[in-house]
Parts: structure tokens; C-alpha cells; sequence
């Protein structure tokens, strides 16, 4: 099968710095490609290239085999990439009907006038919504009143319902709850098995580990690598991510405590393992 | 529609304020405000102010201020002036310069805040200082004086003048004119994909222009309807006095913002309604006509409208919290 994208050699400079150095990176259709990597390690200016907000600096970027040039996050997304941002991109004021279809308004004509189709579109957000198993009592109220799980389904369900090909994920569990997240790790597998490339982005492995098929390290700018899940364990991921060193550190200090005191070393890991799952 | 739903538009705290004036002005000044031509005296301001509120209002839901609508009701008022008393132009041909010239204007302004990126407030406030500043200047530049006077002769068999003038069922034009804005615009807002670009420009105009809504558009072409509905208030003003004047106009965009204000748009863009808009219009009519017909001096008007503007902002602030709330 061939990769719906291919980055090759691509960076990216701000000015005096490097957020991207030299990435290379492929997606392919029906594959959760997870983006891994501390603060600042350049995961947000990665999907930014790929959602045309901002252009490389050197690199080739291939879109199913040919090379593109994006000038616009429109341009993407009528090409079939489509990105939930981080700071998530919905108009809280505005109804979830509204945001729904912000931008591709479905129209009626009434004479020379081109009008808004509200009922249509209620009728489509509810119907999407319900489809990945979302009730809203009622699509005109605020973006604002739902959840952040909500919002990020509505922003999924409104990605998959105008035909995206990838799906773009700035950590859309990084804000949530325990049970939240997990409905949101859903929706990413319900996305992949409709055959759309997933690039999920997150801080945490054990979300990442729990859904990804695919597996993109970066530490500032660079990529340490790609790793299939067959390849690599949770661990591993952990170690890169960390820079290896700080987690040895935090190895170690458990282990001097739990050769002190071993019923206090084993509710440490126990909280940390609730905390983290 | 359920009540509830009512509750948490942005314009129900207007509706519920002009029913409670309303009443008092009926209780304590029953005679003159309820009379006919009491009435049509306070629909009268309210539309002067109203025709500017609406589209104002739309301008604010998208995030951005017009204040230099009030300098523009005097320049286009000169213009019309001198173009058919100096110059000897039909008055059709000034009235439609007029509205180019406003055109013009206001796409200037919207243009400036998009390219420079600084607040509109800023932009608009420099606007309203040279729209005046030269409407002044070249008007004593020409004339000599600050006025002119005697238009009503040149409205005779006009052919756009009915527009502008007279009294419809009795009714002066200015009133249909303000409720056919406010209906027109307000459908508008609710009901075409534009009216959805309007709250996107001005909710989050970055995300907006992620899924590809066309906010400079937008936000321009607003700008360009401030402006020419300042020339057409400035129409019916000079058609109806027959003068026109250096200095008409002056504080009219503030109250249109308070008219909007009061509808309850919300200052930083993305909220509001041209209903509303046109709810606060209506408020400030009848609270400055109102006052004619009580005991009270009518220099009291500005106190109580900034009170009231006051009142507004607060209670609006808590609906729309409650209205994000309720689920
Ligand atoms: N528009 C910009 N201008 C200048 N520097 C930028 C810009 N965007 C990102 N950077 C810098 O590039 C680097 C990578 O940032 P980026 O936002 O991609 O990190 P990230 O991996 O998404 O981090 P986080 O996990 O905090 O979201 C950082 O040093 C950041 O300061
Ligand atoms: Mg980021």
C-alpha cells in the first residue's frame, strides 16, 4: 500500500529557531500514526505543515504520490486533511450546528438569495453526532455548554462527515478526564476502521500505546525515529520521549525506596499506574 | 420555540427593558407619550438612531467598531448640499455620489484595520477626525459658511427623492426605513451562510479562516454598510430639514454602539443580534422622548442613558453566562 503522506527531509525555521530539522514521515490510509515528543519538541509545527498553516522551509511534502505546495488550511482540507487544532478551533458562542458546518454551509435558494439550510443541517450534526454515539438534546445550543470530550467529537464527527482522507489530532485527550479520553481514543479507532490515516498527536504513551499502530518520536525538532507497535514496547516509547535520562533517574530513586520501604514503592507505582492509565 | 430558548437570546434582556419603559412612560406620562404624535415622535429618534444600530450591531458581532458613522452623516450631508446648491447637480446624481463616497470610505477603513492589523477602534476614531476635520474645511473652503440651507426646492420631481422623504401611511420615512433595515439585516444574520461568517469573523476570526470563511470579506463589506447607512441617515436628515450641517452627526456612534450594546452584542465580537440592535434604538427613543412628556428635565437624558447602558452590559453579561450554562 502507499502512503497517503510522505514528508521527506522537511524543516522548519522561526527565525532563528530550528523548530523542525530534517523530519521524514509517512501515513497511511487506516493506520494511527502517533506523534510523540516533550514540550516544544515540534509536534504542532509538524501537523501545521502538513494542514498548510505554515509552509516548510526545505523538504518535499507528497500528498498520494505528488508533491504539494499548500497555501492555505482551505487548501488542505478540500484536499481531504482535515485538523482538529490544539486550542481545538470551535466558536464557543456559536451553535453546534453552526460550527458544524462553518464554512461548507449547505444552501437553499430562495429567488436570487442563497440561505443558510438550518433544518438540513440540524438534521445532519444530530445524525453524525448520533453516529459515533453522541446525544445532544439539541444542536442550536452554544459549542460552549458541551464537554471537551463533546467538542472534540463534534470536531471528528465534522471531519469524517465532509470526507476526510487524514484526520489530524492536536492531543485531543491532553485536556480530558479519565473517561473522556477514552471516548476520544474511540473515535480515533472508529476512524481508522472507515479506512482515514489518523495522526495523533499526545504527551502521554499509555494513550498513544492504547490505539497507535504507528509510533514518531521527536525531541526538539528531531526525530528520533518511527516504530511499529511490533517493534517497540511502551517502555521504549517512554524512555525516548523522556530523553531517557530523567526517567533512569526516577527508576532509580524508586528503587532506593523501595529497598528502604517496599509497601510505600509499590503504592507510588500503584498511583502513578492509576494516574497515567 | 420553548421559553427557555427565549430566555437565553441575546436580545430577550432588550425586549423584557423597552416593555418595563414602556409601561412607566405610559404610567407617570400617559397623555403625551401614548398620544399619536408622541408615539411617532419617539419611533422617529429611535429610528435616527436605529437605521446607524443595525448595522452597526452587525459590525460589532464581527468583532470589530465603526466610529466614524457619525462624522460621515455630516459629510455626506455636505456633499449632497454643496453638489446641488454650488455645483448645480441633480440631486439623484449627488445622492448616488454620496453613497459611493460612503462606499469608498468604508471600505478604506476596513481595509486599514485588516492590513494593519490594529484595532478598529483606533482606525475608526482617526476617520472620524478626518471625515469631520475635512468636511469642515473644504465646506468653508467653498462656501464660506458652516451650513446650507434651502434643499427642499431641488426634491421636486426628483425621481429618488421619494425614497428618502415624506410620510408613508403617515408614518415618516425614516421609521420604515429603520424597521425594514432591522428586519432585512436581521434575517440576513440568522438565516444566510453570510450572517454564519458574521459571528465566525468575530468569535475567533483565525479558526474562521481555517475552515475557509472569507473574514477580510466580510469584515469589509460591513464596514462599507456602516458607512452607507450613516450617508442614508444623513439623506433623510438633509431632505427633511432641507440643510445640511458641518457638525451633524457628532456622538451618533456612540449611540449606536449603546443601541447595540443595550441588544445585547457583546463588545469583543462573536454575540449579539440585529433585533437587538434595533430593541436598544428603540429604548433610547423612548427614554428621550419620554422624559419630555414627565417632570424630569430633559437634561437628565444622558445620565439615564448611561445608567441604563450600564444596566445593560451587566445584565446581558449574566443571560449569557446563563445562556452557556444551561444544557
Ligand atoms: N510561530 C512560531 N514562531 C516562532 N517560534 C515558534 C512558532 N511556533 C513554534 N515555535 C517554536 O518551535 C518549537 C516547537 O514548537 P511546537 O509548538 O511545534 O511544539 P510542540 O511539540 O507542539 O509542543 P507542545 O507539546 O507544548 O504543544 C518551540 O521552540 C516553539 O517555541
Ligand atoms: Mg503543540
Amino acid at each position: 500500500m502507499d502512503p497517503i503522506i510522505k514528508l521527506e527531509g522537511i524543516s522548519k525555521q522561526f527565525g532563528k529557531v530550528n523548530a523542525l530539522e530534517d523530519i521524514s514521515f509517512q501515513l497511511f490510509p487506516g493506520e494511527v500514526h502517533c506523534l510523540l515528543g516533550d514540550n516544544g519538541a515540534g509536534k504542532s509545527t509538524l501537523i501545521k505543515i502538513l494542514s498548510g498553516v505554515h509552509r516548510p522551509s526545505r523538504g518535499e511534502f507528497l500528498f498520494e504520490g505528488k508533491p504539494v505546495h499548500l497555501d492555505s488550511p482551505r487548501q488542505a482540507l478540500d484536499m481531504g486533511i482535515a485538523t482538529v487544532f490544539q486550542d481545538l478551533a470551535m466558536l464557543s458562542l456559536m451553535s453546534i450546528t453552526r460550527n458544524f458546518f462553518l464554512g461548507r454551509e449547505p444552501k437553499k435558494r430562495l429567488g436570487p438569495v442563497q440561505l443558510f439550510d438550518a433544518t438540513y443541517a440540524a438534521r445532519i450534526t444530530e445524525e453524525e453526532l448520533r453516529k459515533i454515539g453522541i446525544k445532544i438534546r439539541d444542536a442550536d445550543q452554544p459549542v460552549g455548554t458541551l464537554s471537551g470530550g463533546e467538542r472534540q467529537a463534534v470536531a471528528i464527527a465534522r471531519a469524517v462527515y465532509f470526507g476526510a482522507k487524514v484526520l489530524i489530532l492536536d492531543e485531543p485527550t491532553s485536556a480530558l478526564g479519565v473517561k473522556e479520553a477514552a471516548v476520544v481514543l474511540k473515535y480515533i479507532v472508529q476512524s481508522k476502521l472507515k479506512g482515514i490515516g489518523v495522526i495523533f498527536i499526545t504527551h502521554n504513551v499509555h494513550h498513544a500505546w492504547a490505539v497507535g499502530d504507528t509510533f514518531t518520536v521527536l525531541n526538539r525538532g528531531r526525530s528520533y525515529g518511527t516504530f511499529k507497535r511490533e517493534e517497540t514496547h511502551r517502555e521504549n516509547l517512554l524512555q525516548m520521549m523522556a530523553g531517557g535520562e530523567e526517567l533512569d533517574e526516577l527508576a532509580v530513586e524508586l528503587d532506593l525506596i523501595s529497598k528502604r520501604d517496599p509497601g510505600q514503592a509499590g503504592e507510588i507505582e500503584h498511583r502513578m499506574a492509576k494516574e497515567l492509565e | 420555540m420553548n421559553f427557555k430558548k427565549l430566555l437565553t437570546r441575546p436580545e430577550f434582556g432588550a425586549f423584557v427593558a423597552a416593555v418595563g419603559i414602556f409601561v412607566f412612560f405610559a404610567a407617570v406620562a400617559g397623555e403625551g407619550f401614548l398620544s399619536i404624535s408622541g408615539t411617532i415622535n419617539y419611533l422617529e429618534v429611535a429610528a435616527q438612531v436605529g437605521i446607524l444600530a443595525v448595522s452597526v450591531s452587525l459590525l460589532m458581532i464581527a468583532g470589530e467598531f465603526d466610529l466614524s458613522v457619525g462624522s460621515m452623516i455630516g459629510a455626506s450631508g455636505m456633499i449632497i448640499a454643496l453638489a446641488v446648491t454650488q455645483f448645480d447637480w441633480p440631486l439623484w446624481l449627488a445622492i448616488i455620489v454620496a453613497f459611493l463616497f460612503s462606499l469608498v470610505v468604508g471600505y478604506v477603513n476596513g481595509w486599514l484595520v485588516i492590513k494593519t492589523r490594529l484595532p478598529s477602534f483606533i482606525i475608526t476614531l482617526a476617520s472620524m477626525f478626518l471625515l469631520r476635520g475635512l468636511t469642515i474645511g473644504f465646506t468653508l473652503l467653498i462656501t464660506n459658511v458652516t451650513r446650507a440651507s434651502g434643499l427642499g426646492t431641488y426634491t421636486e420631481g426628483d425621481f429618488l427623492a421619494p425614497l428618502f422623504l415624506g410620510r408613508p401611511l403617515g408614518l415618516p420615512i425614516s421609521i420604515w426605513w429603520w424597521i425594514g433595515l432591522s428586519l432585512i439585516l436581521g434575517w440576513m444574520l440568522f438565516r444566510t451562510p453570510f450572517g454564519n461568517w458574521v459571528f465566525a469573523a468575530g468569535g475567533d476570526a483565525l479558526a474562521a479562516r481555517n475552515v475557509g470563511v472569507p473574514v477580510a470579506r466580510v469584515k469589509i463589506s460591513l464596514f462599507m454598510l456602516t458607512a452607507a447607512s450613516a450617508t442614508l441617515l444623513a439623506i433623510i436628515q438633509v431632505l427633511d430639514t432641507g440643510s445640511a450641517d458641518v457638525l451633524r452627526g457628532e456622538q451618533k456612534e456612540l449611540e449606536a454602539i449603546a443601541s447595540a450594546v443595550i441588544g445585547g452584542c457583546l463588545l469583543s465580537g462573536g454575540y449579539g443580534s440585529v433585533y437587538g440592535a434595533a430593541i436598544g434604538a428603540l429604548i433610547l427613543g423612548m427614554v428621550q422622548e419620554g422624559i419630555v412628556f414627565t417632570r424630569i428635565s430633559t437634561d437628565w437624558f444622558r445620565a439615564v442613558l448611561g445608567g441604563m447602558l450600564l444596566a445593560a452590559v451587566l445584565l446581558n453579561n449574566y443571560l449569557r453566562h446563563r445562556a452557556l450554562r444551561s444544557r
